[in-house]
């Protein structure tokens, strides 16, 4: 009886060993407050063409502008400070990663679970289904979709959605699968309770922890993906650059040494996926019993 | 003193589960297992109200799989089981709460992420038995008759011991009123000291709350002190059932007979340890079960004839027609002669 505390602090103690995963999540915490508040650390609002002036484009990191401040970052082809396209597209972006990674969790949480517990017919329908999607590569299946559907943040979300629910629903199957042969879903059953009742408060609690690992990583996924889309030029509409977009831009002026307008943004993105991928490996090596001490 | 809960030629077929993939390899001439197991075969028992039958036999035998056929947590392939006129199943789904289930395993049976409090108010409070309000106050009387103490309700089930969770096992049972109750080997996964404890607090429970219990147990030692009657089973079969004293005392059938004789037990022949007989060869494949009497192939008393009519339930010697002393033997008087 003498283990009072509750998971979570248990969980807080065990992931504080690692000082890598705790820097991470340090960093990922402030990129996430730098988005949050973007407007307000921003020197310029880079969606308001009134501030723009091209005789500030493609100036180098420490040039004054007309503005009046110093582009620490330099600027952009369309004369933005690239230091504040870079928190307002870092909005963006981590939007866009939270929202698909939401849903799509939602999405394939529900499928693989419904799968797993009522078997038959119903889980080779949604299982094979969801085989058949893991075989194409996400990126392709995003690239069609959004083609299909056209530009804008709505359907970038619902092309990620549909590229990555599959991942949530095969780990959720899983789980819930492993789950579901227990006696204490049996002896739910044996109450009786309802399907419902079953599979919401005692199949699903127990299926969290590598629903939770999967999430961060596809959260990181969703925003190298719609990165990548955005660079192709299928993502969001050029007034509102996300970072994969201005990297875009800079690309044509990367060999004329205006380097930053392509390198900074990718830098950020770099730092936001690799600190979001460390804190999600911290915490799949904490839920894995055979790495536990 | 009439049936309470009637088992009516029940049995139950477990098929070999084949994928879409595997039918179609089946189908190609691919070896795949096609056939069924029979882990209960037309099984018939009647429990009167407020007797604790025991339903013994070795791992594989059927028995925990009787049990939950008689739980309703599994659907019986043919036959039915009914408590006091109603059946336990409609269209294969649990239609009662009047029979509960005690697991084997503590540390399997209670959600890990669930608080026990909430585990035992689960079920009373979705049929009516309490409301969430007087939840609290329900489980706390119910956490003291099984020996817990209620300030216990919000912890989580790793914070307990085996025993204990047990305890919290019987509690979320019995706050459903059932009349009936299954033990599933309630003991067996507990250490031996706290295997007393349990079996009378089941014993003290059953008899003040007037329950009929199936007590389901490899350990013989344990039925015969629990149990006013006991079934045998052996591969999906009933093979003698009776009176705990008499069957044990004097067993009709030669399983019931070497399966006493195999217990190991502390008793020394001067300063020799005395030598408990094990029952010869392996229990058959419940896959390809042999011919006639299953038991044949290990049986001392076989006879041709056993291997070719499978014995029947029939009143032991020497007893009438409705006793409830039963075996299934072609030759149970040369065990107990009329």
């Amino acid at each position: 009886m003498s283990d009072q505390s509750t998971p979570l602090r248990r969980f807080w103690a065990e992931f504080r060993e690692n000082k890598v995963a705790v820097v991470a999540l340090v960093v990922m915490v402030l990129m996430g407050l730098l988005a949050l508040f973007a407007s307000v650390v921003s020197p310029q609002n880079p969606y308001d063409l009134a501030n723009l002036s091209l005789m500030d484009s493609r100036r180098p990191p420490g040039f004054v502008g007309s503005g009046g401040y110093t582009h620490l970052l330099g600027t952009d082809p369309q004369g933005r400070d690239l230091l504040s396209a870079i928190f307002y597209g870092l909005r963006i972006s981590i939007q866009i990663g939270l929202a698909a990674g939401f849903v799509s969790l939602t999405i394939g949480t529900f499928l693989g679970i419904l799968a797993a517990y009522l078997g038959g017919r119903i889980e080779t329908l949604i299982m094979r289904m969801v085989d058949l999607q893991l075989s194409f590569p996400a990126i392709l299946l995003a690239l069609v979709i959004v083609a299909m559907l056209g530009q804008g943040k709505a359907q970038l979300i619902g092309a990620l959605v549909a590229a990555q629910y599959a991942y949530f629903a095969r780990t959720a199957y899983g789980a819930a699968k492993a789950e579901r042969g227990k006696d204490y879903i049996e002896a739910a059953v044996a109450t009786p309770l309802s399907t419902r009742l079953v599979m919401l408060r005692h199949l699903l609690p127990n299926c969290t922890p590598p629903l939770i690992v999967v999430a961060t990583v596809q959260i990181a996924n969703s925003i190298s993906l719609e990165a990548t889309l955005s660079f192709l030029g299928l993502g969001l509409p050029v007034t509102e650059p996300s970072l994969g977009m201005l990297i875009s831009n800079g690309f044509p002026y990367m060999m004329s040494g205006r380097y930053w307008i392509s390198v900074y943004p990718g830098v950020a993105l770099i730092i936001l996926i690799v600190a979001i991928n460390i804190v999600g490996d911290q915490v799949r090596d904490q839920f894995n019993p055979r790495l536990r001490r | 003193m009439t049936a309470f809960v009637k088992i009516d030629g029940v049995s139950r077929v477990f098929g070999p589960n084949l994928t879409t993939g595997e039918k179609i390899a089946a189908k190609l001439g691919a070896r795949v297992e096609t056939r069924s197991v029979h882990a209960v075969s037309d099984v018939s028992l009647e429990v009167r109200k407020g007797e604790t039958l025991g339903l013994v036999g070795e791992s594989g035998c059927g028995k925990s799989t009787l049990g939950r056929l008689i739980a309703g947590i599994l659907p019986p392939s043919s036959g039915r089981v009914t408590i006091d006129g109603v059946p336990v199943m409609t269209h294969g789904v649990k239609a009662t709460t009047r029979v509960q289930t005690v697991f084997q395993d503590p540390f399997a049976s209670l959600d890990p992420r669930m608080k026990v409090g909430d585990t035992v108010a689960e079920g009373p409070i979705t049929h009516g038995l309490t409301t969430r309000a007087d939840a609290a106050s329900y489980v706390a009387e119910w956490f003291r008759k099984v020996g817990l103490d209620p300030v216990w309700a919000d912890r989580y089930p790793h914070q307990f011991s085996g025993g204990q969770r047990q305890r919290i096992a019987i509690a979320r049972a019995l706050a459903m009123k059932p009349d009936v109750l299954i033990c599933d080997e309630p003991v067996a996964s507990l250490d031996v000291s706290i295997q007393a404890q349990i079996i009378n607090l089941f014993l003290e429970l059953t008899r003040d709350l007037n329950l009929t219990t199936v007590f389901i147990s490899h350990d013989l030692s344990v039925v015969r002190h629990v149990s006013d009657r006991v079934a045998v089973m052996y591969l999906g079969r009933i093979v003698e059932l009776g009176p705990v004293a008499e069957v044990f005392g004097t067993p009709a059938h030669p399983y019931t007979d070497a399966l006493i004789g195999s217990v190991p037990k502390l008793v020394l022949d001067g300063d020799e340890l005395v030598r408990f007989e094990t029952i010869k060869g392996e229990v058959p494949s419940p896959l390809s079960p042999p011919a006639g009497c299953f038991f044949h192939p290990r049986c001392a008393l076989a006879t041709p004839e056993c291997s070719r009519d499978m014995p029947l339930m029939r009143p032991v010697a020497g007893r009438a027609e409705a006793d409830t002393r039963a075996v299934a033997c072609h030759h149970s008087e040369q065990l107990v002669p009329g």
